[in-house]
């Protein structure tokens, strides 16, 4: 956090009906951080997460994300972050150079800036003979790598990944958080939401959103010391079973 | 009634889906499948549960021929394939009735055996199957695989995508239910699961890289593991990566894991480059290998 | 057989819980009908013409009146020449003109023969061929009137003479076809869907490993969609009996027997269909394409297989609607038997069981 803070939110509040989805949340990530967004499914972190990238309104308090305001600035947020899925990222029936012009486009780049770009990612990651397969016909690690630096294309300051690296071998999901290591490194920040646990250890600040709150936020080692528990999955066993 | 696979191999297309699989499991066993997406697992469960013919080899459930014997092994199998298959429109209580229905059976008549699991979502009794939680949807797949008392049990992935809390239920409850004589064949791709398991198979690309129980896997890891963190993590990768002494480093959650190419490779060793590189709050301690570690050692 | 009732009551849950295939099931006929029956007709009415009248004697006179007591017409205009017809059609006022001969009367009697020019625009063909039909038979019924007050009976030369159903009513000639189209959707879309619902969510995977036989599974599928088929056939032909007044001529037993007959037709298609597409958006699609676009164009609901060019007429042999069209307006209109409709049903049983046994053989016990 010595870079300042990049996220800031206070008292968000998101309801549904009758229903509070976000309950009342503050919370700041530091640039260059890796941020971990945890909740089990229905806790309220997608939302929450739909809130940040500027496609939900917050019922109440405020947010800010790279400078903008998600309320009152929702698409210079969608223009300084990029956002990556693990159900939806690219398509198969396109080729991974057509994945990245297409996406390149979206975000409006030039036209030239997309040639050198899209090269640039095909020779960093190694793809040259695969660059006109289509992307349905990769291993699915591959893809995740494609979908990543496609997401960073139109330069974010900060990237949300959802559940980037579920079902994926161990030595692919290794390479991956390399990957966002070195984005961290770059000054980039990463927002990775997930219920997989696993996946928190590898963040430098996780939060446990449980029931619309946010019940812990801290270094996932200060975690593990605070509940006396060996793995991030047995903090989150303990936070889940304390609510209950 | 347990499970006996011989050399079989399955092609979809030109991807080799399966390559040479053999191996047994023991009646009353709750045995692993263990693997990333894409490793052949379900294919394999298909292939077992009557759905697919193999290409090559042969297999027997509970005694039954996959291919000859399809009708009997319908009958005693239950199935929970990877994604949610019950129907989403209709409530808990009635997915139930359907499927007591079509085996010829009642709720009633074999409550016993999933009165543990039924309790939990019988307050949703009358709620739709597409309205319920994750752990709630796979407590329900189970209890409908149940109902008529299968001698085997096959969950293909049960766990995915499910939060850790109902993950951990049930895999208590398959622990109950082996109990009862079910032999089990699970798979997941959660290397942490492993050790839940009697025995398991590590399978990657259609192939098993090892078979043990899963102490067993972890014992015969031939290195000496050592859990590094610095100050810097992603210079820490970098400067691991060309130390001339690495064997293998990978990331592993807020450490990283690294095994040395010498035997007698000691922590102060990979202090001291780690100082020359200027690393602050450097720590190397030895720890146990895991599953996790087996498998990339495996499959490198 | 209780295995086979529970199906089925699942089956129920599926349709009564789909906000959507309740409305094509049961919305569809209704709509479809009255579309039909109120909307897309042949029939005119109150159509604007212009008279030009060189002669305006009593006969013109006459008919005059004739033709603008009807309904079909109203008079709009009266012209004094030649020239004024085509700056009438112009304007697009009228859709048509009505020329009488000089001495129109004096021909008539003198030399037992005079003529009337209908003059029509034909930029909309079918209205245009409508109103020269109606006009004619105004004309005609007019001549036998005339006949009957000469005490010498002597004939008139007016050759125009037509035959349709005697009030005019294209109604008549829709709600056959009408019902056919929706058996077809309702039966066979439905079902191929239902079907393949199961593959994609996959469900199949659990019924296939199951002691269920597969013909369990296909019948207990199609038992509901029989019987939501046949609801809808008696809503069709009540809504033409009392909304459209239409006469149902033959035996009500035959009727029903040949459309079941049809339904199960429908069905079999139905699970061909889903034996072959992966997903519910492939059985529409083949749905659509394969059934709903040839019962349309190639069946003889709209267009007469008669004018259609040569290989399509063959073709036209091949689909199961143009038979079930030809037996429902047998029956329905002409109220003939089974000693007329022989062929047509020896055809549609043939058929269904082709479909049927090509199903069966096309079913899978296994996923590939």
């Amino acid at each position: 956090m010595k870079n300042g803070n990049i996220i800031h939110v206070k008292n968000l509040t998101k309801t549904f009906g009758d229903f509070t989805a976000v309950d009342n949340i503050s919370f700041q990530v530091g640039k260059g951080e890796v941020f971990g967004f945890l909740g089990a499914n229905g806790a309220g972190k997608t939302t929450a997460m739909k809130m940040l990238i500027g496609i939900s309104k917050p019922s109440s308090g405020e947010a800010q994300v790279a400078g903008f305001d998600v309320k009152s600035q929702a698409e210079k947020v969608k223009r300084s972050i990029g956002y990556m899925s693990q159900r939806f990222s690219l398509y198969n029936d396109l080729t991974i150079r057509e994945n990245i012009t297409f996406f390149g486009g979206i975000y409006g780049l030039k036209k030239s800036d997309i040639k050198t770009k899209s090269q640039n990612l095909i020779d960093e990651l190694d793809l040259h003979d695969e660059a006109d397969k289509l992307v349905g016909s990769l291993p699915l690690g591959w893809k995740q790598k494609v979908a990543f630096s496609v997401s960073l294309l139109h330069d974010p300051q900060i990237i949300f990944l959802d559940e980037p690296t579920g079902g994926v071998d161990p030595i692919t999901r290794r390479k991956f958080w390399e990957m966002i290591y070195r984005e961290a490194h770059k000054g980039k920040t990463i927002f990775v939401t997930t219920h997989y646990m696993d996946e928190a250890e590898y963040c430098d600040r996780v939060s446990i959103m449980v029931a619309g709150k946010i019940e812990a936020l801290d270094t996932p080692k200060n975690l593990k010391e605070k509940y006396k528990v060996e793995s991030m999955n047995q903090v989150f066993l303990k936070l889940a079973r304390n609510i209950e | 009634m347990g499970i006996s696979v011989k050399h079989i191999s399955k092609s979809y297309d030109k991807v080799r889906a399966l390559d040479d699989i053999s191996f047994e499991v023991k009646p009353g066993e709750l045995f692993g499948l263990i693997g990333p997406d894409g490793a052949g697992k379900t294919t394999l469960f298909r292939i077992l549960t009557t759905l697919l013919i193999a290409d090559k080899g042969e297999a027997t459930v509970a005694g039954y021929d996959v291919v000859n014997d399809y009708k009997a092994i319908r009958n005693l199998v239950g199935y929970m394939p990877g994604r949610f298959s019950l129907y989403q429109d209709l409530t808990v209580e009635e997915n139930l009735n359907f499927f007591a229905t079509i085996f010829g059976t009642t709720i009633e008549e074999n409550y016993d055996l999933i009165k543990d699991i039924y309790v939990q979502i019988e307050p949703f009794k009358n709620r739709r199957a597409g309205k319920l939680s994750g752990g709630m949807k796979q407590k329900l797949a189970l209890s409908c695989a149940l109902i008529h008392k299968p001698k085997v049990l096959f969950l293909d992935e049960p766990t995915t995508g499910v939060d850790p809390v109902s993950r951990k239920e049930f895999w208590e409850i398959l622990k109950r239910l082996q109990q009862k004589d079910i032999t089990i064949l699970v798979s997941t791709p959660y290397m942490d699961e492993a050790a839940l398991c009697d025995r398991i198979a590590l399978m990657t690309g259609g192939q098993i890289l090892q078979l043990s129980a899963p102490e067993a896997i972890i014992a015969s890891f031939p290195k000496k593991i050592f859990k590094v963190r610095t100050a810097e993590t992603y210079r820490l990768i970098q400067d691991l990566k060309v130390f001339t002494q690495t064997h293998s480093a990978y990331p592993f959650g807020e450490y990283m894991h690294f095994t040395s190419m010498e035997s007698d490779f000691k922590a102060e060793d990979l202090i001291r480059y780690l100082k020359g590189k200027k690393h602050k709050n450097i720590e190397v301690l030895e720890t146990e290998p895991t599953i996790e570690d087996s498998f990339m050692e495996l499959s490198k | 057989m209780k295995r086979f009732i529970g199906f089925i009551k699942k089956e129920f849950y599926h349709i009564f819980r789909d906000k959507r295939s309740l409305f094509i099931l049961f919305g569809m006929p209704i709509v479809q009908v009255m579309l039909f029956g109120f909307a897309i007709t042949n029939e005119i009415n109150n159509v604007d013409i212009a008279i030009l009248d060189h002669s305006k004697d009593a006969n013109t006179k006459q008919i005059i009146d004739k033709i603008s007591a009807s309904k079909y017409f109203s008079i709009k205009d009266f012209l004094d020449n030649e020239r004024d017809i085509e700056t009438a059609f112009k304007k697009g006022e009228i859709k048509a003109v009505l020329n009488f001969e000089k001495d129109f009367s004096k021909k008539l009697m003198t030399e037992n023969q005079a003529t009337v020019q209908i003059l029509t625009d034909a930029t909309d063909p079918n209205t245009a061929n409508t109103i020269s039909n109606y006009t004619s038979s105004i004309l005609s019924s007019y001549q036998e009137l005339l006949n009957k007050d000469i005490s010498i009976p002597y004939q008139i030369g007016v050759q125009t003479r037509m035959f349709y159903n005697p009030e005019l009513k294209s109604v008549f000639m829709f709600v056959p076809g009408v019902m056919t189209i929706i058996l077809m959707l309702v039966s066979a879309m439905m079902t191929s869907i239902s079907i393949t619902r199961e593959k994609e969510l996959g469900t199949m995977e659990i019924l296939l490993v199951s002691p269920l036989k597969p013909f369990q599974v296909i019948v207990g599928k199609v038992v509901p969609y029989i019987l939501l088929s046949v609801i809808n056939a008696i809503v069709i032909i009540l809504l033409s009996i009392f909304v459209f007044s239409m006469p149902v001529e033959g035996n009500l037993f035959l009727l029903g027997a040949e459309t079941i007959l049809f339904i199960m037709n429908a069905l079999s298609l139905g699970i061909l269909i889903s034996t072959v597409s992966a997903s519910q958006q492939t059985a529409m699609m083949v749905s659509l394409m394969g059934l709903m676009l040839p019962v349309i164009l190639l069946s003889g609901f709209i267009f007469p297989i008669s004018s259609m060019p040569f290989p399509l007429q063959v073709i036209s042999n091949i689909i199961p609607a143009r038979w079930f069209i030809i037996i429902l307006k047998g029956i329905m209109l002409k109220g003939v038997g089974l000693v007329y409709l022989w062929k047509e049903t020896l055809i549609l049983v043939g058929m269904t069981l082709f479909f049927i046994a090509l199903s069966v053989k096309k079913y899978k016990i296994r996923l590939e």
